[in-house]
This record gives structure tokens, C-alpha cells and sequence, in this order.
């Protein structure tokens, strides 16, 4: 079976225009109460979610594929999602 | 204020450079409007992905020769609709070399795609402002007259949402609310990189021709959605498409269930020794009569393509492009009628609704209303796959036990399959009429 690396690696063969503002913000408090929190560290494909030691939730925006499957899923308030700026985020090259 | 009076800075602005935005765009300026076309992605297509089989005979009411011009990958001849188990799959593999001529479907790679249909606008006269993001719209007395961009303001008399699966516009048109997650899919996909003669070789194809899978069962880990594996040029796309509602109930991620697809026994020999290109995802809709039975327009605003819910999965064909087209087709011919009467209130707007109803976005939303409801029977996803595997195994193998008919064959495989022979036929009746 032929390898095609781990999400981490996969995305680094993406094309992206990093921002140095974020697009997304997770409301901590709300996120742990809810489980919104664990739930986008499972749901995302890019793995831009991750749980912290002390249970918050990491966000590393950069990785962001832009689908949107956090912001249908999370729990009212618990995230905060926009897309990025214009020209900034994800180039596809393929699509 | 009149009308008249204001002051705009093109006739009509459309937010969202992908298939529908780009073909209604087109099919304005054509008909002489000016057009500005916002896209956000630095170039137009950046931002979108689909899973890339495309239903293209509509674009030929826009590009006569589409197959021919276009950007296109390969033209599905062959379909093959599979059960995957953990340890076996059972596959309708149908050729057909009529779907061939004239070209029925086609597979795109959207960053390619809708470069070109974007130049296409260019050459039309649309003014494509790409690398821009629309923030929200602009009102006046209740009519949407334009979209603000950060500090910037455009106007125009006619503004169309093409702004995705996401549409914060149509949202904050107060025409959507929050999806239920149950409408939504995710689909996780990779463009898997393989030299023209093997896939040729490996999927038993010539020339243009391509094969589509539609996959359904162990692919998702038995997650209602499915899989699906698409030959291009010189790749393979390749991935799932998750119900949200079910991806969460049942505890899975999405990454990893992607990649059980693309490792799994059936799957991983059609991949071998690819090289990957592209990893990427998009929300997709899974319920695409439920959505678009929200309204379509406001004042001064239409809502087309995935924006609107034009996304149809009828069990073998999942169809969005195709709709989107249509959907582009039809809100052109709405505004340009309002154009005629100089008006673009609610009324004007709402005659995209018979605009629709006359092609076949509306017929076939209505006629596949039921589909995903019917989509949503766990069987589907489980066991039916299992139940025909079983049958056939029974069959195949000659293990020096005495043979029985294949009524008999069947009778056992129904005793020890989840399926009773009643629900079976209950749902084969029901498919029937949903399908």
C-alpha cells in the first residue's frame, strides 16, 4: 500500500497565502462546556483543532482548508469562523 | 429615492467566481449587462473543490463546444456503483461508450476549471476583481443595492449570491438560517497523481475516456455518505463524503476515515505508487430539496448554485455543477427581464422561481425530493452490501459442500443477514419511487 503521509504532511504540500490576523476564534469556556471543543478536533479534515494539557482548545488557522464543517457543527458561540481575508487562505491548485 | 437615480457601479454584481457565478456572469454580459464578478481566492477557482464529476451538457447552452474548450479531464464512460465490506465489495460496473458521444459527463479539477470560465467572463466583458472578500450587503429600504469589501462599497441594481455552501450572504439576507447538520456532508478528498498509461492500464480506459466510482458501506466506516473515486488526465480523485450528522454520532474523524478509504484492500491497488498532489475538503449538501425550499430571492438579490441548495445526490449520481449552471442560466434571464422593466423588487426577483421551474434544476429537485430520506436508511450504509457479497460468495465458492439453487442461496444468505426479505423488498419499492 502505497503511503500518502499524515495530515500534517499532506498539507504541507498545499498551496497556502498565510495572514497574520486569524479567522477563527474559539470562545474557551463555551467550547469545553459544550464538548465543541473535542468535537472539531475530531470533525476537521486540515486537524486545525487540538486539545491542549489544560483542555483548551489550540487553533492553528493556518492549516484551514476553509470547508466550514466547524461552524455547521459547533455549538451556538462556541466558535467564531469567517473566511479569510480576500486572497489570503488555501490556493487549490488542483480542486 | 427613484431608481433611477442611483448611482451604480455596474448593473449587476455576483459574489463567488465558481460554476454558477461564472455562468450567470457570462450569460449577463452577453446579453450586453455590465458585470463585476468578485471572487475572494487570489485567482479565480483557488478556493474551490468539488469531488469532480460534472453533468455538462447544460454548458452547452452557454459554450457550445465546452468539452472541446474547456479545461476538461476525462469522459465518464464507465460507472460503477460498489458495496465495500471490510474483506469484499460487490460492483454494478456499467460501460457504455453512447455516453461518449455526445460527452454526458465529464471529471474537472476546479482550480483549472474555473480559471478558464473566468476568462471566459473576461472575454465577455465581466470585470472579474479577484483576491476580494464581500463582507455583507449594502441595503436601502429593505433592497439590496450593492456589497461592502472591506472600506469599499460597490452598487449595482442587481446583486446574485454565488458565494457557496457557507453563503454568509444569503444568511445575512435573512434567507438561510443555520443548516441542520443533517443537510450537510463533508467530503475529504485527494488528487492522487499517476502517469496517463497506467490509469489507462489500471482502469481499463482509452483515449479521453474515464471511469466514476460511487462507493458506499465499509468505505465510511459504515457513516451514512459514501465514497467516490474519479479517474482524470493523469490523476485520481479520490475520497468520502461524510453526513455530519452521523460523522459526530458516531465518534469518528474524518481524517482517519479518510484514510481508511484510500488504505482500504479494494481501494489502496487502484492508488498504488501515486504520488499526492492535493489534499483538501469542502462542505457539500446532502439535502439539496430541503434547502432549496428556502426562498431565493430579496429585493434586489438572487441566490444561485450551492448558495441556494442545488446539490442533488440520487444514490448513483451526485450532481451539483450541472445545477449550478442551470441555476446561473435561469437567474440571468430573471434579471435581464427586470432590466427590461427597469424594476427589482420582490416581484421581479421572484420570477426566478418560474425561470427554474422551467428547466430541469427545478423538475429534478422536485422529482428527487424523496431521495434523501430514503438515502438515510442505515442499510444502505451496512448491510445490504454484506447480504449481496454473501449471496455470491455462496455461490462462487465451491468449497466440496453440496450446492443448493440459487433461490436456496438466497434464502440463506437473507436467514443470516440483519435484513429481513420484507424490509428488503420495502425498500426496493421505496427506492423506486425516491430514486
Amino acid at each position: 500500500m502505497t503511503i500518502f503521509g499524515d495530515v500534517t504532511q499532506r498539507l504541507a504540500g498545499n498551496t497556502y497565502v498565510v495572514d497574520e490576523q486569524s479567522h477563527i476564534e474559539v470562545n474557551q469556556e463555551i467550547a469545553r462546556k459544550t464538548g465543541t471543543g473535542k468535537l472539531l478536533v475530531r470533525v476537521c479534515p486540515a486537524h486545525v483543532y487540538s486539545e491542549n494539557e489544560d483542555g483548551t482548545i489550540g487553533v492553528l488557522f493556518a492549516a484551514c482548508l476553509e470547508c466550514g464543517t466547524c461552524r455547521a457543527l459547533a455549538s451556538p458561540d462556541a466558535l467564531t469562523w469567517h473566511y479569510p481575508n480576500g486572497g489570503f487562505g488555501i490556493a487549490f491548485r488542483e480542486g | 429615492m427613484p431608481e433611477e437615480a442611483l448611482e451604480v457601479d455596474a448593473d449587476v454584481i455576483v459574489i463567488g467566481g465558481g460554476v454558477a457565478g461564472t455562468v450567470c456572469a457570462h450569460q449577463l454580459a452577453q446579453a450586453g449587462k455590465q458585470v463585476i464578478l468578485i471572487e475572494r481566492g487570489g485567482q479565480p477557482g483557488a478556493k474551490n473543490l468539488s469531488g469532480g464529476i460534472f453533468y455538462c451538457r447544460v454548458m452547452e447552452q452557454v459554450f457550445p463546444d465546452f468539452v472541446g474548450e474547456a479545461p476538461v479531464e476525462r469522459r465518464i464512460t464507465r460507472n460503477v456503483l460498489s458495496f465495500l465490506n471490510p474483506t469484499s465489495h460487490f460492483n454494478v460496473d456499467y460501460w457504455d461508450q453512447r455516453l461518449a458521444d455526445p460527452v454526458n459527463a465529464v471529471t474537472v479539477l476546479r482550480a483549472k476549471l474555473d480559471a478558464w470560465l473566468a476568462e471566459q467572463c473576461e472575454d465577455a466583458g465581466v470585470m472579474v476583481m479577484p483576491g476580494i472578500r464581500v463582507d455583507s450587503l449594502l441595503f436601502e429600504n429593505g433592497q439590496v443595492v450593492g456589497v461592502k469589501a472591506g472600506e469599499d462599497e460597490l452598487h449595482a441594481h442587481v446583486v446574485v449570491a454565488a458565494d457557496g455552501v457557507n453563503s454568509f450572504i444569503a444568511q445575512q439576507a435573512g434567507i438561510r438560517a443555520k443548516e441542520p447538520a443533517q443537510n450537510l456532508a463533508v467530503g475529504v478528498k485527494s488528487v492522487i497523481g499517476l502517469p496517463e498509461k497506467v490509469i489507462e492500464d489500471r482502469f481499463n480506459v482509452t483515449g479521453n475516456d474515464g471511469v466514476a466510482y460511487a462507493l458506499v458501506g465499509d468505505c465510511t466506516k459504515t457513516a451514512a455518505g459514501g465514497g467516490f473515486l474519479y479517474t482524470n488526465k493523469e490523476s485520481i480523485s479520490v475520497g468520502v463524503v461524510l453526513r455530519l450528522d452521523d460523522l459526530e454520532a458516531k465518534g469518528l474523524t474524518s481524517s482517519e476515515v479518510h484514510d481508511h478509504f484510500l488504505g482500504h484492500p479494494a481501494i489502496a491497488p487502484l492508488l498504488r505508487d501515486g504520488e499526492l498532489l492535493e489534499y483538501g475538503c469542502h462542505l457539500t449538501i446532502e439535502n439539496g430539496p430541503a434547502m432549496a425550499a428556502h426562498d431565493l430571492a430579496r429585493p434586489g438579490l438572487l441566490i444561485i448554485g450551492d448558495a441556494a441548495g442545488f446539490t442533488l445526490n440520487t444514490g448513483l449520481t451526485i450532481r451539483g455543477m450541472d445545477l449550478a449552471a442551470g441555476s446561473g442560466i435561469a437567474a440571468a434571464k430573471t434579471i435581464i427581464k427586470a432590466f427590461e422593466r427597469g424594476s427589482y423588487g420582490q416581484q421581479d426577483m421572484d420570477d426566478y422561481k418560474k425561470q427554474l421551474g422551467a428547466t430541469f434544476v427545478g423538475a429534478d429537485m422536485k422529482t428527487y425530493a424523496k431521495a434523501p430520506n430514503f438515502l438515510e436508511v442505515p442499510r444502505m450504509y451496512q448491510d445490504y452490501g454484506l447480504l449481496l457479497t454473501d449471496i455470491f460468495h455462496d455461490i462462487y465458492s465451491c468449497d466440496t459442500t453440496p450446492r443448493k439453487h440459487i433461490a436456496a442461496t438466497a434464502a440463506g444468505a437473507f436467514k443470516r443477514s440483519k435484513v429481513k426479505l420484507l424490509t428488503a423488498l420495502g425498500d426496493m419499492l421505496k427506492a423506486a419511487r425516491a430514486l
